[in-house]
């Protein structure tokens, strides 16, 4: 059995089954890993080791109730590992190893998952590439000369290379399904509110959420049955009914109405891109889905307002990283002023001190009023554009990037043209939804093309189940990157 | 010129509940360096903070009390600075929708002289830790025990006029406070604190003058202190020709003086903005209605009913009900039998003296109201006269110890045979024939000592009342 080929949920079965072991599986994945690291970085830490350890423990009569028990996976680097490195890609952690686990890891870790380490990403999550990572950016799997995306980066890119069946990464703005759409994998940011926040080391708080990378909907339907749910160690999180999303795929969209957004199909799209995610929308016509076109004005507002809001609580979540308590510091300093400046200058990259000092400009006397708070407004305005949407439609079908993966290097070079990159990503977050993204195809240059289907707040088995029942259909999820196996 | 002194207090007081704020870290006082602190209330990377529930109990109650009005959609903010105290380097506070807001506090002081103070806002608010500096190491340490530990801010409208004023209100405050069991309001472990904002002004201007703060009063006589060296400074200054600064000065207790720390121009840009991690709080009218049922009972209210009820004078009301451990046993102490003035004489007599001379406060005190009412039983059953209740009591004082079976233990049971009293009484006449014919020859001294023989001759457990009429009864035969 060629295993890095199955889903995770086939590799689920083949364990609980005992056709496959634990360990072997782990054994599969580290000679993925071994095999392309060296080329797409995907990693930051492997603790291949302790997952052998960990994968003979498990037994297959535990696995009731977790069709993953077994599975190997790995976390995006900053949520935190009990005693592993979770350093965010930057200098500024690389020596931070958490005395604690957060709650994603700690229900995975209950319900099986075998973690084969910490993947690489943009440092502190902000970025579109995983180029800005301390620890050298994370390459395409489809082409090495490309970005996977960002921030979840590496979370991409090891599930593509099926170095790991599943991955977990945060969403703050499109960070989980647009480098999914780059390295044509199914990636989903779900409702806000409805995975516990706790242990993820926050970039911005009341935008970030932490979702499944894998390689289908149904994949991410069975790691989020597991890693959902009320925590009481986060007051942001939501009561509700929770683990059923996987029970709950039945693929059939009949009578599903589907909005599509002109305000997201207009000027700077790339033709190729176009074509793919329209064409999502006939698939799901022939199942029985009904699909209308409509306006949807607040898109030109959605970068500024993203970006004023994130950067503005980046820079109060990462004023802790001052050298004091833990974490890198800088050596010579003349008083404790000379201390925060070295430390924060030099641990911080360009990238994280471009964004603090924009978030902290418009928290400032003067300029508050002008900025934080119009944004808030603004925000306000954008969620209740997606509520009256949503009146009418049960979904919203939308390109996940205006193009396919760039060139690595192109994108930080102008950093405002990848800020307006984000415009269909980032009002998913600045309204609670749940959005998901999953391969439509491949462009001329052989490289994939995400689509994105976008639900009310809570709707995330309907964005699901919409994402399925294209699955079904459809084999664009099944594509793997030339040279993706493992040896 | 006369001068008008005009000044705002901004108080902070640590709340009661046993654990922190947002954490279920202990609130408990002391504590080796950073034994009292978890993930949470240190500020690790990936942790959130969850509201404790009591918190915001206490707070509503307090704002309750002081008449203030609760804003029933309130939210958190964080104000943003960086400090080693502070290892998130926000503190999560309350800027734009603090818990209450418009109340008011009547004080009285002297001699009958009172007035209403108006309360501007009263918020929630984590504490920072205490940074300890070592000048032979050349080192600072940072002790994060007190982060997170929960506190209100009361920020009063500049209404006070002299630090007698200032005074009377932060003692009101703290009977308030008390009463609702939300503050034990210990200035020594730094559960009150207060900033007095200070200006001057010309007695019938309007205009408010150029003020000053003055930061981390720790005591009511260095707030009184502080006031009124401030005050004269100002006016010093003013007088000179001088401008005042508007400035944060400290108090130092030892220099009796203030000394400025910075000037508005340096002032931080704390950067508020609404706390994320921490969704809106929405008070309902039934949470508010529940609450004002918990309301206790406060002083004043205490204070009539001890006087309608009990009949107390005025004066005993008010001594009993000016702390509410002293209340609560004055009470209890009722219940279980005691006549209200025996209570009262025995709390404001040989209780407060216990205290005071041991120099505790009366909620630390061991002693029981059972202990105390079956004393006063025993006196008012004839069982202990009062001088050997009074040793009992001394002896019980620092333990609860068992009332009955000290006086068993000491043979301290009153003498009630008369007939032994009458024999002893007529033993001390015939010993005394000189004190006798003294006493018959109208020298009132010498009965006072043939009592004080007989009284020494039954051990001092007679009744004096039987032993002086005895006596009498002889010297007339």
């Amino acid at each position: 059995m060629e295993l890095t080929k199955l889903t995770a949920l086939e590799l689920g079965k083949a364990i609980q089954t005992g056709q496959v072991s634990p360990a072997e599986a782990v054994q599969a994945a580290r000679a993925a890993i071994a095999a392309h690291q060296g080329e797409n970085n995907a990693f930051i830490t492997v603790t291949a080791d302790a997952a052998l350890e960990r994968a003979r423990t498990l037994t297959a009569g535990k696995a009731a109730g977790s069709p993953l028990w077994g599975v190997p996976m790995a976390f995006k680097d900053n949520i935190c590992t009990r005693g592993v490195k979770t350093s965010c890609a930057s200098k500024i952690l690389g020596d931070f190893a958490p005395p604690y686990d957060a709650t994603v890891v700690e229900k995975l870790t209950g319900a099986g998952a075998v973690s084969l380490g910490k993947l690489n990403m943009d440092e502190f999550a902000m970025g579109s590439t995983s180029e800005t990572s301390f620890y050298g950016a994370v390459k395409n799997p489809w082409d090495l000369t490309r970005a996977p995306g960002g921030s979840s980066g590496g979370a991409a890119a090891a599930v593509a290379a099926g170095e790991v069946w599943y991955a977990i990464g945060s969403d703050t703005g499109g960070s989980i399904r647009q480098p999914a759409a780059y390295c044509g994998v199914t990636g989903m940011k779900p409702t806000y509110g409805t995975v516990s926040r706790y242990g993820l080391i926050a970039y911005a708080s009341s935008l970030d959420q932490m979702g499944p990378i894998a390689r289908s909907a149904a994949d991410c339907a069975a790691v989020l049955d597991l890693i959902q749910g009320r925590d009481s160690r986060d007051g942001t999180s939501l009561p509700g009914e929770y683990g059923n999303l996987l029970a709950s795929l039945t693929g059939d969209v009949k009578g599903l109405k589907i909005g599509i957004p002109a305000d997201c199909f207009g000027e700077g799209l790339d033709p190729e891109v176009r074509k793919a995610v329209l064409a999502v929308a006939d698939v799901l016509k022939g199942r029985g889905a009904t699909v209308e076109e409509f306006s949807l004005p607040v898109m030109e507002y959605v970068v500024p307002t993203y970006y004023i809001i994130a950067c503005a609580e980046a820079s109060s979540n990462l004023s802790r990283f001052d050298g004091v308590k833990y974490g890198w510091r800088a050596e010579d300093y003349e008083d404790l002023t000379d201390l925060y400046n070295k430390t924060r200058t030099q641990g911080f990259g360009r990238e994280v001190q471009r964004r603090i000092l924009l978030g902290t400009f418009v928290l400032s006397t003067g300029y508050y009023d002008a900025y934080y708070k119009k944004a808030l407004q603004v925000k306000a305005v954008i969620k209740k554009a997606y509520d009256e949407a949503f009146e009418k439609y049960d979904v919203l079908l939308t390109p996940v990037s205006p193009t396919t993966a760039p060139r690595l290097g192109e994108s930080l070079s102008d950093p405002l043209k990848m800020y307006l990159s984000d415009i269909d990503t980032v009002p998913v977050n600045l309204a609670g939804l749940p959005g998901i993204s999953f391969p439509c195809g491949l462009d001329g240059q052989g490289l994939p093309i995400g689509a994105q289907l976008i639900g009310p707040a809570l709707g995330d088995l309907t964005v699901l189940n919409a994402a399925h029942a294209f699955q079904l259909e459809t084999d664009h999820h099944k594509q793997t990157p030339k040279g993706g196996d493992a040896a | 010129m006369t001068w008008e002194t005009v000044i705002g207090l901004e108080t902070h007081v640590e709340l009661a509940t046993r654990t922190k704020i947002f954490c279920s870290c202990t609130t408990e006082f002391g504590g080796a360096p950073n034994t009292h602190c978890c993930p949470v209330c240190t500020g690790m990377p990936g942790t959130l903070p969850v509201l404790n529930e009591k918190v915001l109990e206490f707070a509503v109650k307090a704002g309750l009390a002081l008449n203030g009005s609760i804003t029933q959609h309130c939210k958190f903010d964080r104000k943003n600075y960086f400090y080693p105290d502070l290892p998130k380097a926000y503190q999560i506070s309350q800027l734009y929708l603090p818990i209450v807001r418009d109340g008011e506090v009547t004080i009285t002081w002297g001699d009958g002289n009172h007035k209403t103070v108006r309360i501007h806002e009263l918020h929630m608010e984590e504490d920072a830790g205490k940074l300890v500096h070592d000048p032979w190491l050349d080192q600072t340490k940072c002790d994060y025990n007190r982060c997170g530990v929960p506190l209100i801010e009361i920020v009063t409208e500049p209404d006070f006029r002299s630090a007698e004023e200032v005074i009377a209100y932060l003692e009101k405050l703290k009977e308030t406070l008390q009463y609702l069991g939300v503050s034990d309001c210990k200035m020594q472990e730094g559960s009150l604190r207060c900033d007095v904002n200070l200006s001057v002004r010309p007695a019938g201007s309007q205009e408010l003058g150029t003020r000053t703060e003055m930061k981390n009063l720790s005591s009511f006589k260095a707030i009184a202190r502080a006031i009124t060296y401030e005050a004269k400074r100002q006016i010093e200054r003013i007088e000179e020709g001088k401008r005042v600064i508007q400035e944060t000065r400290r108090w130092d207790e030892n220099k009796d003086a203030t000394f400025a720390m910075r000037s508005k121009e340096n002032a931080q840009d704390y950067r508020y903005f609404p706390e994320p991690d921490i969704p809106p709080i929405d008070i309902s009218d039934a949470y508010l209605a529940r609450l004002w049922k918990e309301m206790p009972e406060m002083a004043e209210a205490k204070r009539d009913r001890y006087q309608a009820q009990y009949g107390l004078p005025a004066y005993d009301a008010q001594m009993i009900t000016s702390q509410k451990a002293l209340a609560d046993f004055f009470e209890e102490t009722v219940a279980l039998g005691a006549e209200p003035k025996q209570a009262a004489n025995w709390i404001m007599g040989e209780v407060l003296g216990g205290l005071s001379a041991r120099a505790l406060e009366a909620k630390d005190m061991k002693l029981s109201p059972p202990t105390l009412a079956r004393l006063i039983a025993l006196v008012k059953e004839g069982k202990l006269n009062r001088n050997t209740a009074v040793k009992v009591f001394e002896a019980v004082f620092d333990h609860d110890g068992d009332v009955d079976a000290f006086v068993a233990e000491h043979g301290l049971e009153q003498v009630n045979d008369l007939g032994l009293v009458r024999e002893t009484v007529k033993q001390v006449l015939a010993e005394n024939p000189q004190s006798v014919s003294d006493f018959k020859a109208g020298k009132e001294k010498a009965f006072g000592f043939l009592v004080g023989q007989a009284m020494r001759a039954l051990h001092g457990k007679a009744d004096p009342k039987a032993v002086n009429e005895a006596l009498r009864a002889a010297l007339a035969e």
